[in-house]
């Protein structure tokens, strides 16, 4: 938590009312007043939203007010804060989730199966696909989804709601930026897979299991992925916290009514409270994937399990 | 090997491998430095093929959406997507292995600080960092290359600080620490030149995620602002071709893919076994 | 009657590079008879794990199986489809690996893994398997036999994993067991005993086995036929006693020169007055030091020695003693919580940043893996040329006439010289390491386990080079080791380390030939001699009592070896024994009087036929 607020401290500076202008981005003075202010409209603006203490006490107050459940005002439309997140949390939530839900089978399936044929042409096709999914920026795989299967093909949309009422039409919304998020993850999560299994699957005592004469199957599911479970449940946690980066990209993209969406939408103008607690919640999540990460590295190893 | 063997084998010099890279590295300079010069059109030509038309012999790539050349933007957004990217990533690594040496060979209270610092850092997701910092200080040139520097410089000093703790354990550092010599001496003489390869790879992953990074904030309008367009910025200017399914839209993103798998590939293939790739 | 194995011409391959496979071993063929024990000896490198593993019809990744037989009662292994080899693995043919610790499952109860054969075969219900197991673990006297299966491998030591593995191998009758240098990896003391429960294992089921190793003394006490090994070809094959009485291949006769190294003549010194090095109280360890000034981890307690000019004093101690620690203070590496050093009289100070170049050029370090004592990114020429240049400033063809000068006295080839370390062999890099030492022409060379891990007949060179330099140059040596052969080769006294204290401190022929305290009469007589009767001659009794692993340094004050002392008394638990120097002439850490020990001793130790005494 500390350290979430000392970066947040870090970026926000101080005057955050007197970002340079820039043709592009309009102060949030100018979004609520219009473009043409006079000094003193921009002054009484200031003094009634507390923007006239020193900058530590404004950041300090914002704490108070996290702590005590009320991350604030939104600068742009005056709503609370908690009020235009809460959907928009719930809609993020929905997209990960389902996002998960694609990648982490698939990706445990494409690891564990190039680890056991190790060498062959398949595992070799697939660490050259995975590695250059990894390298490829999210627009590239949403832009070419959207011209081949919405543009032209006509299968789904291009842009995504989360109120669907069937599941036709959950399909057309969900598959694009679902499918988008999950190549690069899922690429990810099935090299650190496959990494974690052929560590195992190399060791000593795989082997003298081998020469005790267990047979393949027994190998792999009773002896190896006993030990490879953790690195793996290590790698699934870690790589699902990069969708939080990935989801910003796709929900833009789409225009899905999500949280990242709300943040960006925030920055470009300027409304700093709701960025702020947009960027709380995500890195909070992100730490939280983090330390389950950490937590099954832990309790995957016995040694530090027993005395 | 017998004694014998051993003094038969010849030396190898640079692999195939390094010498490939080296080569692909080179090639993407060039067009960083004299992308403007190759280009066939100004940037801000319009001509008269008309709008989002598509690949032609006159307009290789195609036209924007204002029926300028893409080709040629593309390669005068070149100095933005590579050169911005590489500055930002010269800091990035120049910061990360000072202070992971630094603190590899001091250890103690140095490496607490620096340490719990970096943990911090790296707690924030990259993006959502890049957007709160733009939210408070905006999108001006300076601002997108500190940001994206200190974004990576955690990673960087994990790696170089891992890097450095397994050299200083060996044998032959404290072999030199037994005859006398200085911390600066075991640091350039003896810890570094071991660090080279490893610290170009990862010099190599960095600036992927930095070019991503970057381009994806243009994407959302927040980086390289216009009339200077990097690749990201481009596809955003374009967008609406999505519906024409114009090359504009998809070629700058092409070239971005194009930067970086070839140098993941590369990276990949430089340092042999499958190397994970930890953002 | 027909031998149960049957190899003949055997030969597997591997994987270069380039594509192309190159032979790892040739034309290999022995039988074994039932009931007997075949010996495979050769240095790392000659082929006897490959061959080994064969016998399983088991090839390692990148390597195959390319031609020859191998028969197991008949049955061709080679041929075999790989459901039959899951048949014939762990059931018909058991093997015993190197390292115990690397062979278990980390995730597994112990139980669960030794029964595992027998189980997943169906051959036996749960119930009874465990059972047969507990009679096994009685059988090989490990400790607690029936609840040592309940715990996981790193709770248990690796003796008891490497007897646990026997264990495991034995449950389902196999006919034939192979033992992987199944010893090597342990301390000498643990080492007899494993060894015995080997034995007594195969004599009772007159199993057939198969037993790997690159120590002869160790392989003579438990074979009936030897096949000598090298560079993936047998050199010759025969029965035990032939082989060691009577060599017939040259290759054959450097390994029993290099296992029983003579000791060398050392070169007449004139006594100085001072000591070059001497050491007093030093007690050292890891951690913050308390009040009272004993450190959080002790590693060193009380030790004092003595290095004359010239002379070589050798250390020897088992994991746990500290042995290498001490090299690392003396080089001021590591800080000492107490005690005092002096160099020719004068004061050395506790850390290398506080003595002088001078001080610091004296005394020199070689480490045992040169591996890592090498800087992997310098030639060989720049390693050796920055202790010159540091300590001298000389000219450029100075220092290059001098770099070849130290090649010369390690007898190394100029062609090394633009060579990196990952391109030269073991045994070069130890030279190397060497010559590095010596560039700075010091007075003592501290060296820690510099054979340690290098192949037999390699090391005995190193250790003809450090005797011929010492003559040549008048070195002083601290020579450190586990292996009380080496020592003997190279040392005129000898101190014994045990939990970080001296115990035994005198002569070279005292300690080794009789020596007094009871822990350093363990160590003597748990050194396996080159004759085949030596297993059997050993006081068995007094063995079992003195079992169980080197004690850690501790901050108690009683002796140290109580736990696993034959001659203890009453003050022996609690307080702590005084140094006193015995009438042959050694130092003594003990509560007992010298009469009082000599009773306890084993029988007098025939001196082993090839040492000379030295005069």
């Amino acid at each position: 938590m500390e350290s979430m607020s000392a970066t947040v401290w870090r970026a926000l500076g101080n005057d955050s009312d007197k970002a340079p202008v820039t043709p592009h981005l309009p102060t949030w003075t100018e979004a609520i007043l219009g473009q043409s202010t006079s000094a003193e409209a921009v002054a009484g603006l200031r003094k009634a939203l507390g923007l006239d203490l020193p900058a530590h006490e404004r950041y300090l107050r914002w704490l108070g007010g996290l702590l005590s459940g009320d991350p604030g005002v939104s600068l742009i439309n005056r709503l609370p804060v908690a009020q235009l997140i809460g959907p928009r949390l719930a809609n993020s939530l929905l997209l990960t989730a389902l996002t998960a839900a694609v990648a982490v089978p698939l990706a445990l399936l494409i690891g564990i199966t190039t680890a056991i044929w190790r060498g062959t042409l398949y595992d070799r096709v697939a660490n050259v696909t995975a590695v250059s999914l990894v390298a490829i920026p999210e627009f590239l795989l949403a832009t070419v989804g959207v011209i081949l299967f919405a543009v032209q093909l006509r299968w789904v949309s291009a842009m995504a709601t989360p109120s669907v009422s069937s599941l036709g039409e959950a399909l057309q919304s969900f598959t694009l930026p679902v499918l988008t998020l999950a190549f690069a993850v899922t690429a990810q999560m099935a090299r650190m897979t496959r990494a974690a299994l052929l560590g195992v699957l190399d060791s000593s005592y795989i082997e003298m299991a081998r020469l005790k004469g267990v047979r393949p199957m027994r190998l792999v599911l009773r002896h190896a992925l006993r030990n490879a479970a953790g690195p793996i449940a290590n790698a699934v946690a870690l790589n699902l916290s990069s969708l939080l980066g990935g989801v910003i990209i796709v929900e833009v993209i789409f225009s899905y009514p999500g949280l990242a969406k709300l943040a960006v939408d925030a920055v470009e103008t300027r409304d700093m409270p709701l960025v702020q607690a947009c960027a709380m919640i995500f890195c909070t999540a992100f730490m939280l994937l983090v330390l389950v990460a950490d937590v099954c590295s832990i309790l995957a190893n016995p040694r530090l399990r027993t005395t | 090997m017998s004694d014998a063997a051993i003094l038969a084998t010849p030396r190898r010099r640079l692999s195939t491998a390094g010498k490939t890279g080296i080569a692909v590295a080179l090639a993407w300079a060039t067009l960083a430095v004299f992308g403007p010069y190759l280009a066939p059109y100004s940037a801000g030509h319009v001509g008269n093929a008309g709008v989002f038309a598509a690949m032609s012999a006159s307009h290789p790539l195609g036209t924007d959406y204002l029926g300028r050349d893409m080709l040629s933007r593309i390669l005068y957004g070149a100095r933005y997507t590579v050169g911005v990217a590489m500055i930002a990533t010269l800091l990035a690594c120049a910061g990360g292995i000072a202070l992971g040496i630094l603190s590899a060979v001091r250890r103690g209270w140095t490496d607490s600080v620096v340490g719990r610092a970096a943990d911090a850092l790296i707690s924030i997701p990259h993006l959502m960092f890049a957007l709160v910092v733009v939210a408070a200080f905006g999108t001006s040139l300076p601002v997108l290359i500190l940001m994206a520097a200190i974004s990576y410089v955690p990673g960087s000093f994990r790696f170089a600080r891992a890097l450095a703790l397994d050299i200083n354990a060996m044998d032959f550092i404290q072999v030199a620490r037994a005859r006398g010599e200085r911390t600066s001496y075991v640091v350039w003489a003896e810890i570094l030149p071991n660090m080279i390869v490893p610290l170009l790879t990862d010099f190599g992953l960095r600036f992927v995620f930095v070019v991503l990074l970057l381009s994806g904030l243009s994407f959302l309008g927040l980086g390289i602002q216009p009339p200077n367009a990097d690749w990201g910025a481009l596809v955003r200017e374009n967008i609406t071709g999505i519906y024409e399914a114009a090359p504009a839209v998809l070629m700058p993103a092409l070239a971005i893919a194009v930067l970086t798998i070839s140098i993941t590939l590369l990276i990949d293939g430089l340092s042999g076994r499958d190397r994970m790739m930890v953002r | 009657m027909t031998a149960l194995v049957e190899v003949s011409g055997l030969r597997v391959t591997a994987a270069t590079p380039g594509g192309a496979e190159s032979d790892i071993v040739r034309d290999i063929g022995f039988s074994i008879a039932r009931g007997e024990v075949l010996a495979l000896i050769g240095e790392s490198g000659s082929g006897k794990t490959t061959i080994a593993l064969a016998l399983l019809g088991y090839a390692r990744r990148g390597c195959r199986i390319a031609g020859g037989s191998v028969r197991i009662g008949g049955d061709e292994v080679t041929g075999l489809s790989s459901g039959a080899l899951s048949e014939l693995r762990g059931r018909r043919v058991a093997y015993v690996a190197q390292s115990a610790a690397a062979a278990f499952n980390p995730a597994l109860r112990l139980m669960d893994q030794v029964t595992e054969g027998v189980r997943m075969r169906g051959l036996m219900p749960r119930a009874a398997a465990e059972a047969k197991a507990r009679e096994i673990f009685r059988a090989l006297a490990l400790p607690e036999p029936d609840r040592i299966g309940a715990r996981f491998p790193h709770q248990v030591s690796g003796g008891q994993l490497q007897r646990l593995m026997a264990a495991m191998a034995l449950m389902t009758d196999p006919e034939l067991v192979i033992f992987d240098e199944p010893t090597t990896a342990l301390d000498v003391t643990t080492q007899v005993e494993v060894l015995r429960a080997f034995r007594e294992a195969v004599r009772e089921r007159h199993m057939t086995a198969v037993y790997v190793s690159h120590d002869l003394a160790v392989v003579a006490q438990i074979a009936d036929r030897i096949v000598v090994l090298r560079d993936g070809i047998a050199r010759e094959i025969g029965p035990t006693l032939q082989i060691l009485a009577h060599p017939a291949d040259s290759y054959t006769r450097n390994l029993l020169a290099a296992a029983a190294p003579k000791p060398q003549q050392a070169a007449e010194r004139r006594a100085a007055p001072t000591p070059l090095l001497a050491v007093h109280g030093l007690t050292a360890g890891y951690g913050p030091v308390d009040r009272e000034g004993r450190v959080a981890t002790p590693v060193l307690h009380d030790v004092s020695l003595e290095i004359s000019a010239g002379s070589a004093l050798g250390v020897i101690g088992e994991s746990g003693s500290g042995k290498s620690t001490l090299a690392r203070v003396i080089a001021g590496l590591l800080p000492a919580a107490s005690g005092s050093m002096t160099l020719d009289g004068v004061a050395l100070a506790p850390l290398l940043e506080a003595r002088g170049r001078e001080e610091l050029r004296r005394i020199q370090i070689v480490f045992q893996a040169a591996d890592t004592a090498l800087n992997p990114a310098h030639s060989v020429e720049r390693i050796l040329g920055r202790p010159l240049a540091f300590y001298r400033r000389l000219s450029r063809s100075e220092q290059r006439r001098r770099v070849r000068r130290l090649l010369d006295l390690v007898k190394l080839p100029v062609a090394l010289l633009d060579r990196l370390p990952n391109e030269l062999s073991g045994g070069q890099k130890q030279r190397v390491n060497l010559a590095r030492a010596l560039a700075a022409e010091p007075a003592l060379i501290l060296c820690d386990e510099v054979t340690s891990s290098l192949d037999t007949v390699v090391g005995a060179a190193i250790l003809e080079l450090l005797a011929e330099l010492r003559r040549e140059l008048g070195l002083a040596l601290m020579f450190i080791s586990h292996d009380l052969a080496t020592v003997r080769a190279v040392c005129d006294e000898v101190m014994i380390l045990y939990a970080g204290q001296v115990m035994e401190r005198g002569p070279g022929r005292v300690v080794m030939q009789a020596p007094q305290h009871p822990y350093a009469d363990l160590l003597a007589a748990s050194m396996p001699e080159l004759r085949p009767g030596w297993l059997d001659g050993i006081d068995a009794a007094r063995l079992a009592e003195a079992r169980g692993d080197p004690a850690r340094p501790s901050h108690s004050d009683r002796c140290a070896f109580v736990a696993r002392c034959a001659a203890r008394d009453g003050p022996c638990g609690t307080d702590p024994p005084p140094l006193r120097r015995f009438a042959k002439g050694s130092d003594v850490r003990c509560h007992r009087t010298e009469q009082e020990l000599l009773a306890q001793q084993s029988p007098v130790r025939t001196a082993p036929s090839s040492f000379p005494s030295i005069g």
